[in-house]
């Protein structure tokens, strides 16, 4: 019975994760780009949530709002900023900056929020439902992460198929230089992405800190890496592969902590992502894209 | 200005060459370590070299009756709290002796912002300024650095709140106040025996985490000589921890009645959070990491109702020594309520003071036997502090002493009955 119950956390974090996945590949399958500060939005959007509900004592929505609102802003400052002024440059060197940009976020929220923890205040307010004389127990935040991840998934899936922005964005995605011929506006194409992105971190942020309430200026950079990873699996660039492979690494890190064992859990997890990459080096849902020369 | 200092430095550079030759000489003193004053030919000569000492050591003059204490501990950084705490007890310790008349002691604090290399860098600082007998490092990087260093020069060392292991056993000249891990471990699992607190254990540690595991390590080992039962043991690391639902439900599935929790408070506050969640409501048992899990914000805590935990300092007792304590420490600290690490400090200067009459020290004496005479005096005494009652210290430094267990009741730490 208690296996239902491991199933239904491990889709719980699966989909946290995969939320926070959909805003990896969205950025580096349009921007091409690793936005390693993107876990770190999460936390800023965590934090300003945390700040409207508990300090102006606003409802849960109006800070759902304005911490998308803080983070789209912050996103796109941080393209303007950090990552426009090296486009053509190797990508390595938009990756360092990255990783600068990461660990800057982290310490400015040190400096504003100081390291000493806070406790986030679950958004979901309605009972959990209790099954089977509650050995299983399916809380809130399940139901409306996994409804969340699914909204999301979808919308993207709209967006970037059907709507001019999203066709544009295809378009840069596929050959950057063509679309530029065509009169794509490649800048503000790939200024729009990470609004977007930025606006999913901050809605990801809200829903893993009410999975697990720990709220610190480090709590966007694991569960980020994690989520890079399930995106990698799922293979990057692909939106549904983002999706998938948040899911599958949830539901692998909580059965090997649950049944193989808790010491070497995040080893198992990281050995089956090798296997299935040494088999489908693109992911699970990747394309295999032939490099032409 | 700069002459003065290089003045200044080489007096220092002389009085540490001639402390040197001094630590060699008497080998006898070790022998007869509490009669320091029966033998003069000793005492005599520690005089000798301050007087060698060119006139800048004359503008702060070893009086008689006075002993030099330094401490170091992070003032400054991430685990700064710790660090002035330490310090302020130190500090009001200080001045209610010094209030009583009789030895007096001069104290310094520095700055070694929990990083091993400026600790050694501190303490080198405190040793230039003349230091007889040092109060330790705050955290247990720090110490291991430094503790080799005050074994090599012979200086006591008396850690407030520096707990592994290997600190109280770099030398015979290293104590500690506070437990280390394990000890603190296999005492939570004797409360948990003499108290009956539960049938089924499970326990969720960190495995990443020094303190966590060293704690888990000394429970196991008492709590299987005890025959308790402990029926399942989940570990998470500082990479995995931001989820720790399943450790949770597998306690839950184990049907544990008491969940031991030997790890800090950011991580407890989350399993209280879930466990809450989850319809699970065993009995919870932390040991001092867990002090301070009432203050973390947005922390409901109605979920720490009946929460156990082993803390050697509580703030709110009744007993008068803890409430003139608390009332000087927010005197000084803006209202800010005194934690263990405050209560530690004071308690190691009490301890060194005690040492320091009950062997008739007068701060004359060389270090050498200023040393031989407190690892004396420490491997004898019993003390009674604000952090325990009855601590006495065993051959390797460390402290025994009983716990008190406190029980979270409406917001506050109660007495466990």
């Amino acid at each position: 019975m208690k296996i239902l119950q491991y199933l239904i956390n491990g889709i719980s974090i699966g989909s946290v994760y995969a939320i926070i996945a959909l805003g990896y590949t969205m950025v580096y399958g349009i921007a091409k780009m690793l936005n390693f500060a993107h876990g770190d939005v999460i936390m800023v959007g965590a934090y300003v949530s945390f700040c409207v509900t508990n300090y102006l004592g606003m409802p849960v929505i109006v800070s759902i709002l304005a911490s998308v609102v803080v983070c789209t802003v912050l996103g796109i400052t941080i393209e303007a900023l950090a990552y426009k002024p090296l486009r053509g440059t190797p990508s390595l060197a938009v990756l360092i900056t990255a990783i600068g940009v990461s660990y800057f976020l982290q310490n400015a929220a040190q400096l504003i929020w100081s390291s000493s923890p806070k406790n986030f205040t679950s958004i979901v307010t309605f009972d959990p439902i209790h099954l089977a004389d509650g050995r299983i127990v399916i809380t809130g935040e399940v139901i409306i992460t996994i409804l969340a991840s699914v909204v999301i998934m979808a919308g993207l899936t709209w967006f970037t198929s059907s709507t001019r922005i999203g066709k544009a964005m295809r378009a840069v995605s596929e050959d950057r230089d063509a679309a530029q011929l065509m009169g794509i506006n490649v800048n503000s194409t790939i200024s729009t992405t990470f609004a977007i992105g930025s606006a999913l971190a901050a809605i990801a942020g809200v829903l893993l800190c009410s999975t697990v309430p720990t709220l610190q200026p480090t709590t966007g950079s694991m569960p980020g890496i994690r989520a890079f990873t399930a995106a990698v699996f799922g293979g990057i660039g692909s939106i549904p592969g983002a999706m998938l492979g948040g899911i599958l690494l949830g539901i692998i890190e909580t059965f090997s902590k649950a049944y193989l064992s808790h010491q070497f859990s995040d080893a198992i997890v990281f050995s089956v992502l090798i296997i299935i990459l040494l088999v489908k080096p693109a992911g699970l849902l990747g394309k295999q894209v032939q490099e032409k020369v | 200005m700069k002459k003065l200092f290089s003045l200044l430095l080489v007096a220092a550079m002389c009085i540490m060459m001639f402390a040197g030759c001094g630590t060699k000489a008497p080998a006898e003193t070790t022998a007869a370590p509490v009669e320091t004053t029966a033998a003069p030919a000793e005492t005599t000569a520690a005089p000798a070299e301050t007087t060698a000492a060119p006139d800048e050591t004359t503008a702060a003059p070893a009086a008689a009756g006075t002993i030099k204490i330094g401490m170091s501990g992070p003032l400054t950084g991430g685990a700064s709290a710790y660090g002035i705490a330490v310090k302020t007890g130190m500090e009001i310790a200080v001045e209610e002796i010094n209030a009583l008349g009789g030895v007096q002691i001069e104290f310094m604090s520095q700055d070694d912002q929990a990083d091993p290399t400026m600790a050694v860098d501190a303490y080198n600082a405190l040793k230039d300024w003349g230091m007889q007998i040092f109060a330790g490092n705050v955290t247990s990087g720090a110490a291991n650095a430094v503790a080799p260093e005050t074994v090599a020069d012979g200086f006591f060392n008396l850690t407030p709140s520096a707990s592994a292991e290997s600190i109280a056993l770099a030398g015979s000249n290293v104590f500690q106040m506070c437990f280390t891990d394990p000890n603190q471990g296999a005492a939570a699992a004797e409360q948990v025996s003499s108290n009956n607190m539960g049938t089924s254990v499970g326990v969720i540690y960190d495995s990443s985490d020094d303190y966590s595991t060293g704690l888990y390590n000394g429970f196991m080992k008492r709590a299987t000589e005890l025959g308790i039962q402990v029926v399942c043991e989940m570990s998470f690391t500082s990479d995995n921890k931001s989820d720790l639902s399943t450790q949770v439900t597998k306690c839950q599935e184990m049907g544990a009645d008491l969940v031991f929790l030997p790890i800090y408070y950011t991580e407890a506050a989350q399993i209280l959070t879930i466990a809450n969640k989850m319809g699970y409501a065993p009995k919870f048992f932390g040991c001092d990491g867990m002090d301070g899990i009432l203050g973390v914000e947005g922390f409901n805590t109605e979920l720490a109702e009946g929460l156990l935990l082993m803390t050697p300092f509580d703030a709110t007792s009744s007993d008068p020594a803890v409430a003139s304590f608390v009332a000087k420490f927010q005197d000084r600290m803006n209202g800010l309520i005194p934690n263990q690490f405050a209560a530690d400090g004071y308690d190691v200067i009490y301890a060194i003071y005690d040492a320091i009459t009950a062997a008739g020290l007068t701060g004359n004496e060389s270090t050498e036997d200023i040393t031989a005479a407190m690892i004396a005096q420490f491997g004898s005494m019993t003390v009674n502090g604000l952090t325990g009652a009855s601590m006495t210290w065993d051959a390797n430094g460390m402290i025994s002493k009983t716990p008190a267990i406190v029980v979270v009741e409406n917001g506050a730490y109660v007495p466990m009955a």
